[in-house]
């Protein structure tokens, strides 16, 4: 069977990464960390990613691939510029995270796990953050917001539109 | 000479932070500053108080005043008022009960060694970022007498004796579970810490690291020392950013003074430490799926037997700790297994760190010891039920078990849940007030297994999956009896096939829902009615 062709473009992205990767390359299991740096190179990981990482850690695309979509943490899709998560762990569900989610898809027009239009926003839950004392909490990228209600989703969504 | 006369300590946790702490921080510098008091006071950037959901928290000693939500407005007050004329700021005192792992400054060292804080003794009172705080509390003397006064064979004794078991979940014999991998020859053998926390309602471990990480270190290189291991792998949740920052930075602090690395005390042992992000699994705080994430692969369990004890990272003897089990490692050194033997129950012994949450006045974080009742922490310790009567507190977490106004004088401990087929798991007690259903809990909790499960074994993948379905059905007004009882039927047969901990699970839950609310279930069945208004009973929304 022939294999995958995949074309891997080369840019600075790609280069940045690659540099990594030397770095890493004789540390035993480093392809998480290779996965969680090259996420924060693109943002996301899509194939052309994952196919080069494959090559130069020299580790099936298949095994590349069945890491990458077993761990919440990363993505293969693209992502809003602020990905908004709504922890749904059980001390935040009583408080009336699912309500929170509600009005997140009430105001943005979009589902769980997605993207708007204009690609600011991508709404997603998550387990338990461990700042539960602040239930019901969500994140904002590296955003945290405690006690969040009706009034704070609209309050988070005006500032960050107004960021733009 | 000391000039200082008051200390303002305060604590800089996730919680705080976003609370603005810093903020509160520099702005009462900046009066200390102006007001002249910067060489008589200082302030100290400390762990957790132990108090959540109370903005920025405070604490002044020698007075032992503890100020709440605190904005950088209220500095001023404070300063002209309290800390230059030294009349607390009433408006602002925290009133509640405040947590046994909170120090006195009065209180002498030795009254503290009859107290019942082990873990969190330093917490909320050191600077977890100062190597030279940790070290002037006693620390790190317990890894001095481990490695000049003992043979590795005598450690695994005295924590043998001190009847420590895992605070992971499982409460298995710590000392037992180190004699397994300490006679086997082969090597490099590991030493991994797991701070993967990721009960949901659980944080203990988080606020250890936060506020403690030398502690941990210690421990984890007292550990490596009575097994044999040289090396050292810290687990922490990918999200847990500022435990990683702190851990990261104490383990440079400890190599830049010899306490990690080569030769540690001029005692011939070597050892160091490593920390591994995770990348966002539940499953992958069960060990053997935590190994084969450390790995780098996809973190399914494995099948045991071997355990990791002989077989696990890269195939040599691994042993794998919680944070809070190593935690308590140093003081059983220092003290000795009859002085830690002499707190909590009989077959129990030590302390127990709970984070309570929840329909309660007061959430946080506490260290009470082995057997003390749920009344007492929910009453005592939390300030009681908010909202509402008490209806059912879930412990243990997700994979714990409901237990309803009847069991509120059971003893916390590994055997008295154990008789109620209840369990201590992670120390997650989630307070529900009668506010809430059981039917929405249940679901949300079986909804969080079919995520989380890795799909590895059927019992869990399929099982996991039926099992939301069901609880789905009685949600939204379609259940039948049938539902229920093949949701008992279901779990259970999970409970003894699962390949690991996550499949296991389901049943309590489930069991004990069904065994102190069945009339609630059945209302959902029968009557196609949620008392409490919650489920969605027309069968609209479906997740």
């Amino acid at each position: 069977m022939e294999a995958l062709k995949i074309h891997i473009p080369d840019n600075e992205q790609y280069r940045e990464l690659g540099a990594y990767i030397e770095s890493v390359r004789n540390m035993p299991g480093p392809l998480i960390n290779v996965l969680h740096k090259a996420q924060g190179i693109f943002g996301y990981l899509p194939m052309e990613v994952q196919a080069f990482i494959s090559r130069e850690l020299d580790i099936p695309l298949s095994t590349v691939y069945g890491v990458v979509t077993f761990y919440n943490f990363f993505s293969m899709t693209p992502r809003g510029k602020y990905v908004i998560n709504v922890c749904m762990g059980t001390a935040c569900y009583v408080k009336g995270a699912g309500k929170v989610v509600d009005y997140f898809k009430d105001e943005l027009k979009v589902g769980e796990g997605e993207t708007t239009e204009d690609n600011l926003f991508t709404l997603t839950t998550a387990r338990c953050f461990g700042a539960c004392g602040l239930a019901p909490v969500l994140m904002v990228n590296e955003d945290v917001y405690g006690h969040v209600d009706r009034k704070k989703v609209t309050e988070i969504l005006k500032k960050y539109r107004s960021l733009g | 000479m000391s000039l200082i006369t008051k200390y303002v300590l305060i604590s800089i946790d996730e919680d705080t932070l976003i609370a603005g702490a810093r903020k509160v921080e520099t702005e009462l510098k900046r009066i200390l500053e102006e007001l002249d008091l910067s060489r008589e006071i200082m302030v100290v950037e400390t762990g957790t108080m132990g108090i959540m959901g109370k903005g920025v928290v405070i604490l002044i000693q020698p007075d032992d005043v503890t100020y709440v939500n605190v904005t950088p407005e209220d500095v001023r007050e404070i300063a002209n008022e309290h800390l230059l004329k030294g009349r607390p700021v009433k408006r602002l005192e925290f009133t509640g009960k405040i947590d046994q792992s909170v120090i006195s400054f009065r209180e002498t060292a030795q009254e503290l060694k009859k107290q019942t804080r082990v873990v969190l003794g330093n917490s909320g009172l050191i600077n977890p970022e100062s190597i030279d705080e940790y070290i002037a509390v006693n620390g790190y003397e317990a890894l001095g007498k481990a490695l000049t006064e003992h043979k590795p064979e005598e450690i695994i004794d005295i924590v043998k004796k001190s009847g420590l078991r895992g605070r992971g979940g499982a409460g298995f014999p710590t000392g037992l579970k180190w004699s397994f991998t300490a006679p086997l020859k082969n090597k490099p053998k590991y030493l991994v810490c797991n701070a993967d926390e990721g009960e949901p309602g659980t944080f203990k471990d988080r606020l250890i690291m936060e506020g403690d990480p030398h502690k941990l270190l210690e421990g984890m290189a007292i550990a490596a020392y009575a097994i044999g291991a040289e090396k050292g792998f810290i687990y922490i949740r990918g999200e847990y950013t500022l435990s990683i920052n702190r851990t990261q930075k104490a383990i440079e602090d400890a190599r830049k003074y010899g306490l990690l690395g080569q030769d540690i005390f001029g005692s011939g042992f070597s050892f160091d430490v490593e920390i591994k992000k995770g990348a966002g699994a539940y499953v992958c705080g069960e060990e053997t799926a935590l190994i084969n994430s450390l790995e780098g692969g996809r973190g399914n369990p494995r099948v045991k037997p071997p355990f990791p004890g002989v077989q696990g990272l890269w195939q040599q003897p691994t042993v794998v700790n919680n944070v809070e089990t190593l935690s308590n490692v140093p003081a059983i050194i220092l003290n000795g297994a009859d002085w830690y033997k002499s707190i909590g129950t009989e077959k129990s012994s030590g302390t127990k760190v709970y984070t309570i949450l929840g329909h309660v006045h007061n959430p946080g974080l506490i260290e009470v010891e082995m057997g003390t009742t749920l009344r007492d922490i929910i009453y005592k310790y939390a300030g009681g039920v908010k909202g509402g009567k008490f209806k059912c507190a879930l412990v243990g977490g997700a994979a714990g078990a409901f237990l309803n106004e009847e069991m509120l004088d059971v003893r916390m401990d590994y055997d008295h849940l154990g008789e109620y087929k209840a369990v201590l798991g992670s120390g997650a007690i989630l307070v529900m007030n009668e506010e809430s259903c059981i039917v929405d809990m249940l679901r949300n909790i079986l909804f969080f297994f079919k995520h989380e499960s890795c799909g590895k074994c059927s019992p869990c993948r399929i099982g996991t999956a039926q099992l939301y379905m069901l609880a789905d059905k009685i949600y939204s007004g379609q259940g039948t009896d049938e539902d229920l009882d093949q949701m008992l039927t279901l779990s259970e047969a999970m409970s003894t096939t699962a390949l690991c901990a996550l499949g296991q699970s389901p049943y309590l839950v489930i069991h004990t829902a069904d065994k102190f609310f069945k009339d609630e279930i059945e209302e959902h069945i029968r009557r196609k009615v949620c008392m409490k208004d919650i489920c969605r009973m027309n069968g609209a929304e479906h997740k």
